[in-house]
């Protein structure tokens, strides 16, 4: 457990050798104002933990604090532009898909530019391969890495503007103040912005200072606002992948093996289908056979017509069952408990789930013979332009790779699957395509959280709790996207043995009990199966929180202790106790329910935020079956309430959208929604069969409480509530039935659906639309 | 090729491919009308959400030979001038909740929360939660309570 030695400290710690608020950047040559930051390495400090729990790696230096570290060096390379017309424009180097980064971003910009947030434009990097390992969005690690030089670029665009006036009037820069896009004097001359903006450009590279707000200055962050593209969002404007427009590139489908990446093995009837309407071309690819046509429609009509022999996937001979035999195979042993000690043992089972957005995995190709131009969501477009390169045998710098806003990741754009798909459909028709996959490809065959068990035993003795083993046995997840470079290139500075895989390193990074149960030990085992896996929201953390507070909850009860009560005695972290005592106040925790009515609670620290969930579940008979066609009912989770500590808020708006989504997610994950594996393939094929929660499954009380700022910077938010409001929901459900849950969703064990058929692997689409308007 | 004539966005449009081919298709491929989404073909997420002559529908799931020439067909991109507006009264709440997250389902969950609410208004009363719970409409960024205090909040001012 070693502590991070020569760790360095950061812009946010009390030590170090820049001062809080000053911070390095520099004025480059450029027609007009444009700033780039450099500033020092970035790290978080270590902070204490409290005993007796020794601390884990995780609350020491955390999967973020790597993430911030490997991106330090090139932080100098992303800049701040003031143009002529008075506008400000930053290319952000991350991907938007609803997170609400965009929207984060300009308000830093906003408040440090003293600049209306209408008038900045955010928009998404290419592929910038300089930038290393900056350039990759995930672990919900874009505002604690971009916090501080955005607005560094910001203040120093600011100050520039400030000096170029004063040089201009001839008075001194003191005189002088900012507001509205504006530089005014006190004897009332005014200057806008975009007048300054070429005096102000600089013809060489200067270093420059730049002194930040303080928190207390800020009139823009911390305030609530609505998205910056949420016109764009409610007029049907904003754009997504397959709604640009690029020349020629028509819409193209593939039609896919019946298990998990099967082969080819021979197309029985091309000439056929290439002679069906609107049908332009077919490619045999690596796992499928591709379609290209002038619409949609017809691509599937041709999908379906073609008779292909297919050679099985990697995992054909898997299903739910023997994978889930593998696991408990594989599930190491546990630690004997100390002597005369009671045990409490539990082992809990977390079914297959899809990452899958709402928008269904897509790219547009631009394939020639020396080039080539994609675009895509990818939240790691780094390392999807070198691996396109090395597909299509092109240099790296001849694939251009553009960054499309996505419609929802959830993990799922972290791979660039469907980019590197199209890129191979282009080089091989010879033709620009506008891929998508299906919905059923994207349940079927995209990429899922793969099914783990979790078993966990802790030993007590009177009401002192001795031990706390949990052991997470998960088949093997994906992390080939780069965040093992970052793991390689910041090993030797990480606070865990070298020797670990990268799953192993990410678990240890991202999981730590909260509680003082005296030796505590979390520890990943993975099963190598070649399911096309990747992380899911919040990854690790939902099932493995879900396991620890079902297991406090019996420990509670089995020491004659009430859930909240129990768990602030225990807890170690002062912010934890403080959302929880927040959420039972605020909740009513303990108030008079009817009996299959109950109240369940779960806490969660990760990402330096914190947060409790206190939720209320109906499972009366009369709720439960109440009828909806074609969906799941079952309990429902009647009243929500997320209390979040986020260390610095940047936008109370949007960290409220993203705990109501985390619990969306939650409800989904306890209850409904998941993958049944069979011979291969997820029997899942459209959102009718993957049941996530669904607007009768929706709370009908939702609240947010918003902590006060408890620290100097932001924590990451867009996961940090799916672990705890899933274990608040499991811990409810319980209660309320008097029987603790052990295997996830509670539903998996019914099939509440007829599957589509495996072949062909896109159903067709229905035709009787019209008999069912309202 | 056979030729298709309808009415979109108070604009007749006459288009021309295959009698099967769906509606969806037509618009966003033919059409480059993109405002209604793909996001399951098979009737189910709703994303595609459209209004016919006021009522809601799937264009994913009607082949554009059953469109007739009089059909009055309403994307998300027509919503406004149906009331001669910048913005509907729903596209107006929906702001001011700051409803969208990633704001793919976006155009269909309005188009749906505004036939609910008509709905709602031809049975003779106001929009209910139970009404609200026979949306279908998915969002996979879970924003549903948001979408909930929107439909209210638009029906008010509709």
């Amino acid at each position: 457990m070693a502590e991070p030695s020569g760790s360095p400290s950061g812009p946010d710690g009390a030590s170090g050798g820049l001062d809080r608020r000053h911070f390095l950047g520099y004025l480059v040559a450029a027609p007009t104002l444009a700033v780039v930051v450099q500033y020092g390495p970035a790290a978080a400090r270590p902070q204490a933990a409290a005993a007796p729990s020794p601390p884990q790696p995780e609350e020491i230096f955390d999967l973020g604090d790597m993430q911030n570290l490997a991106a330090a060096p090139t932080s100098g390379l992303i800049s701040v532009q003031v143009r002529p017309d008075g506008t400000a424009a930053f290319a952000v180097p991350r991907a938007e898909v609803g997170q609400g980064m965009t929207t984060a971003v300009a308000m830093m910009i906003a408040e440090e530019l003293d600049l209306p947030l209408d008038k900045i434009h955010v928009t998404l990097a290419d592929a910038r391969p300089e930038l290393l390992m900056n350039q990759l969005t995930g672990g919900s690690n874009s505002m604690r890495s971009i916090y501080l030089p955005v607005r560094t670029a910001a203040a120093i665009a600011r100050q520039r503007l400030v000096a170029t006036a004063a040089r201009q009037w001839g008075v001194p820069a003191a005189e002088l103040t900012t507001g509205n896009g504006t530089v005014k004097h006190t004897g009332g001359r005014t200057a806008t912005y975009g007048a300054l903006a070429e005096a102000a450009a600089s013809s060489k590279t200067i270093k420059v200072e730049a002194q930040l707000k303080s928190p207390s200055e800020f009139t823009v962050l911390g305030t609530p606002q609505g998205r910056i593209d949420a016109y764009d969002s409610v007029t049907g404007r904003k754009k997504f992948g397959t709604d640009l427009r690029v020349p020629g590139a028509k819409p193209t489908m593939v039609r896919r093996p019946p298990t998990i990446n099967g082969t080819v093995v021979a197309v029985r009837n091309a000439d056929a289908v290439r002679k069906m309407p609107g049908v332009t071309d077919i490619a045999v690819i690596q796992h499928g056979v591709a379609v290209r046509a002038e619409t949609f429609g017809q691509c599937v009509d041709a999908i379906r017509a073609l008779d292909v022999e297919w050679s099985p996937g990697p995992v054909a001979r898997e299903s739910d069952r023997t994978v889930l035999a593998k696991l408990k195979k594989a599930m190491p042993p546990m630690a004997l408990p100390p002597l005369l000690a009671k045990t409490i043992d539990e082992e809990f089972t977390f079914a297959f789930a899809s990452n899958s957005p709402l928008e269904p995995d897509n790219a547009i190709a631009d394939v020639r013979s020396d080039r080539a131009e994609i675009w895509s969501c990818l939240k790691v477009p780094i390392v999807a332009q070198e691996d396109i390169a090395r597909r299509l045998g092109l240099p790296r710098d001849a694939v251009t790779v553009h960054v499309v806003e996505g419609g929802g990741s959830f993990g799922r754009h972290l791979f660039h699957d469907a980019a590197a798909e199209a890129a191979e459909i282009s080089q091989k028709m010879g033709k620009p395509v506008k891929l998508s996959w299906s919905r059923t490809d994207n349940f079927r065959q995209g990429r899922t959280h793969p099914m783990c068990v979790s078993r966990v035993r802790v030993a007590y003795l009177g009401s002192n709790v001795l031990a706390y083993e949990q052991r997470h046995t998960s088949t093997e997840t994906d992390f080939g996207h780069g965040l093992g470079e970052m793991i390689s290139a910041t090993a030797a500075r990480l606070p865990v043995a070298g020797n670990q895989s990268i799953a192993q390193t990410i678990f240890a990074l991202t999981q730590s009990s909260p509680y003082n149960f005296g030796v505590t030990t979390q520890l990943l085992n993975e099963v190598p199966l070649k399911f096309s896996t990747g992380s899911m929201r919040n990854i690790y953390s939902p099932n493995v929180v879900c396991a620890q507070e079902l297991v406090v909850d019996r420990l509670a009860a089995a020491m004659d202790k009430d859930p909240v009560e129990f768990r602030r005695k225990y807890l170690k972290d002062e912010r934890l106790r403080a959302v929880l005592d927040r959420a039972a106040e605020a909740g009513q925790w303990g108030r008079p329910l009817p009996k299959g009515v109950a109240q369940g609670v779960g806490v969660h620290a990760e990402y330096r935020g914190a947060v409790a969930a206190l939720v209320e579940i109906d499972c009366r008979p009369e709720t439960v079956n109440r009828p909806i066609e074609d969906g799941v009912t079952g309990p429902r989770v009647s009243k929500a309430l997320i209390v979040v500590d986020a260390g610095l808020v940047i936008n109370p708006r949007g960290l409220e959208a993203q705990m109501i989504g985390g619990m969306s997610d939650a409800i989904a994950l306890a209850l409904t929604s998941s993958l049944h594996i069979k011979d291969g393939l997820p029997l899942e094929g459209s959102w009718d069969d993957y049941f996530y929660t669904r607007q009768w499954n929706t709370p009908l009380d939702m609240r947010v409480i918003v902590m006060p700022n408890t620290g100097n910077t932001p924590s990451g938010a867009g996961e940090l509530a799916v672990a705890p409001a899933f274990a608040a929901v499991a811990c409810a459900y319980a209660r309320a039935t008097g029987t603790m849950p052990t295997s996830f969703p509670i539903n998996h064990g019914t099939l509440g659906f007829e599957p589509f058929p495996v072949e062909p692997s896109t159903p067709q689409s229905p035709t009787d639309g019209l008999d069912h308007t309202f | 090729m056979p030729t298709h004539t309808f009415q979109l966005n108070g604009k007749q449009v006459t288009v021309e491919t295959e009698d099967d081919v769906r509606l969806l298709w037509v618009l966003r491929d033919l059409l480059g009308v993109t405002g209604p989404k793909y996001g399951c073909g098979l009737g189910v997420c709703q994303a595609c959400t459209s209004h016919i002559n006021g009522r809601a529908f799937n264009p994913c799931s009607v082949p554009v030979s059953k469109i007739k020439p009089t059909d009055e067909i309403t994307t998300i991109e027509g919503l406004p001038a149906t009331v001669g507006r910048e913005l509907h009264p729903m596209q107006e709440a929906w702001l001011d909740h700051d409803v969208a997250q990633c704001g793919f389902c976006q155009p269909g969950q309005i188009m749906t929360a505004v036939a609910k609410v008509w709905q709602a208004w031809e049975a003779g009363r106001e929009i209910t939660d139970a009404d609200l719970d026979e949306i279908r409409n998915v969002c996979r960024c879970g924003t549903y309570s948001r979408i909930r205090d929107a439909i209210k909040d638009g029906a008010k001012r509709m």
